[in-house]
């Protein structure tokens, strides 16, 4: 029999405001232990939340970009349980009534093939602190509350994923959005983005769900497809050998790639929800809700469309130049400076400038090269002053570290193109006296050996030169050179 | 209505505690009792009425995201009873 998987994502996503949800502490990683810490995130009896209307700002405007339907009246609930790292024994979030719903995002395959998968609810709630156990002998637990109160939104997707790799897919899509609005930092490895994932088999082509068991805390987008990928193999070996799936609470184990017991059903949580009584419910308004909805930008998505009608780029390569904000800003700000095709634009900085920014430890936005600038250097190519070679080899890695125009670079390095056919031709010569199998091969062979010849022999010139040589006029004097030899 | 055995058990194990054999039929009586008092409200009509999540009036109370002050060290582990200056201490709770 052949099965087919089922697939929900939760997906908590850390909010980037200022502070708190609920306190004006700081909402920082990385602060030295309790010290963002006050009467209300610590839990401490008489205090009161308050609050944070950015908070409410920010999961609007993800909710908004998820294509969510905004429920104007949204109540907060208390859930209940006991553990160290929630000072109240409580968790403000929502339950019955989340601020968002019925959204949802479009994933493309590897094959291409693009799929929407919906949201059914996103609500908004507080983060726990963070637990540290002792290791070996060490018989305690040490509780940083610094995270307490860290505004989330969880978004809760319907069953719509079959795949792991269309969980990936998602959670990378929900991640590009997100940090493309500004609200939230896609650090998975600081955990600002987390996901738990709840996944069933059934035979292939039936409408009938099977047991599902809920796989909690992955934070890698690897580990996503990894757990799952195990998970679903797991539950299928279960059925074949004629056991039965237990609804449980699984942990993924990333060093062994296994997904194990965490809890099952009988120890299952009873969270005793209730309406939160120390918070009014929240009423977003219509004037509210459209001063959010104009400051949310252009989606990927849309900008990603845009590009390849106006710019004539491939659909490939605007998905890549649409992975992130600034990158995208940069493509658009260099493509409308420079004077040729936008194309040229898109191929110099996806398969050269990207790497180069990789290597010396460079975000987009902390390079030194202006988008007018990298029109300024494939203009320099296209005027022939340089090489395309030299452009990406030589001066593309110097702007980036120098934050010096092309021009200047070129000029400072002495890497203008030789064009001068009589120089040329002397380098030539002496390359030729060093290649006599190149040569022999030329005068002996036939077109396409004589082809090959040349081809190799223009590369032995522009080692010689450094990559300064003019390719086009190679392309003419080395076989001009070759022939005069007779 | 009475509660059953089972249902005090769960509630204690749901507060973290435990019940001495006397208790668990002390509190079955006792909190039956509340319940039923409680269970006069599923008298009235609620038919066409919306559930009410609040009781104060429908009005947003909001914070502007401006970071204010935290609590010092001392202040904030002054009723720990346990801690290293820098985490409060707790028993291990490494959940297998
Ligand atoms: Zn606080």
């Amino acid at each position: 029999m052949e099965f087919e998987a089922v697939i929900g994502l939760e997906v908590h996503a850390q909010l980037l405001t200022k502070t708190k949800i609920f306190c004006s502490c700081k909402n920082e990683f990385g602060a030295p232990p309790n010290t963002n810490v006050c009467p209300v995130c610590l839990g401490m009896p008489g205090s009161l939340p308050v609050l944070n209307k950015r908070a409410v700002e920010y999961a609007v405007k993800a909710a908004l970009a998820l294509n969510c339907k905004i429920n104007r009246y949204s109540v907060f609930a208390r859930k209940h349980y006991f553990y160290p790292d929630l000072p109240k024994a409580y968790q403000i979030t929502q339950y019955e009534l989340p601020f968002a719903e019925h959204g949802w995002v479009e994933i493309e395959k590897s094959d291409g093939t693009k799929k929407r998968i919906r949201i059914r609810r996103i609500h908004m709630e507080e983060d726990a602190g963070k637990t540290i156990h002792g290791e070996g002998f060490d018989e305690n637990s040490y509780v940083d509350l610094n995270r307490a109160g860290t505004p989330l939104i969880e978004i809760v997707s319907e069953p719509d994923i079959s795949t792991p790799e269309e969980a990936r897919l998602y959670m990378q899509k929900l991640r590009d959005i997100l940090v493309w609005i500004g609200v939230n930092d896609g650090n998975l490895e600081e955990g600002s983005l987390r996901c738990d994932a709840n996944v069933s088999i059934r035979p292939k082509g039936s409408k009938e769900f099977g047991t599902r068991t809920e796989i909690k805390n992955v934070n890698s987008f690897r580990f996503i497809q990894k757990a799952l990928e195990y998970e679903i193999q797991r539950q299928i070996e279960v059925v074949k050998s004629g056991g039965e799936v237990v609804q449980e609470t699984r942990l993924f184990d990333s060093a062994k790639g296994i997904t194990k017991t965490m809890r099952t059903k009988e120890e299952a949580e009873d969270y005793r929800y209730f309406p939160e009584p120390d918070l009014p419910p929240l009423i977003i308004d219509d004037e509210w809700l459209e001063s959010i909805r104009e400051s949310l930008p252009e989606l990927p998505d849309q900008v990603k469309e845009r590009f390849v009608e106006e710019f004539k780029i491939t659909p490939y390569d605007a998905s890549i130049l649409v992975r992130e904000r600034a990158l995208a800003d940069f493509f658009e700000k260099a493509a409308k400076a420079y004077s040729g095709e936008a194309k040229r634009v898109a191929n110099i900085i996806i398969s050269d400038y990207l790497g180069i920014l990789n290597e010396e430890k460079f975000s987009v936005e902390e390079s030194p090269v202006k988008p007018e600038q990298m029109a300024q250097l494939l203009e320099l190519v296209d005027k022939d002053v340089i090489s395309i070679r030299v452009a990406k080899e030589e001066v593309l890695p110097e702007m980036v570290k120098t934050g010096k125009s092309p021009k200047e670079i070129v000029e400072a390095k002495g890497l203008v193109q030789i064009s001068d056919e009589s120089a040329l031709k002397e380098i030539i010569k002496k390359v030729l006296a060093n290649n006599e199998k190149a040569v022999k091969q030329y005068k002996e062979g036939n077109e396409k050996q004589k082809q090959k010849a040349v081809k190799f022999l223009i590369g032995q010139v522009m080692k010689e030169t450094r990559g300064k040589a003019n390719p086009k006029l190679l392309n003419q004097l080395i076989p001009q050179v070759l022939d005069e030899e007779g | 209505m009475k509660l059953s055995r089972e249902e005090v058990l769960h509630i204690a194990k749901l507060a973290r505690i435990e019940l001495r054999e006397e208790e668990i039929e002390k509190f079955r009586e006792q909190l039956s009792e509340i319940l039923n008092f409680v269970e006069k409200l599923n008298e009235l009509d609620t038919e066409g009425i919306d559930p009410k999540f609040s009781v104060v009036p429908p009005e947003n109370v909001l914070r502007e995201d401006i970071p204010g002050l935290s609590l010092p060290r001392e202040k904030t582990f002054m009723n720990a009873p346990e801690t290293d200056g820098e985490f409060f201490i707790v028993p291990k709770v490494v959940k297998k």
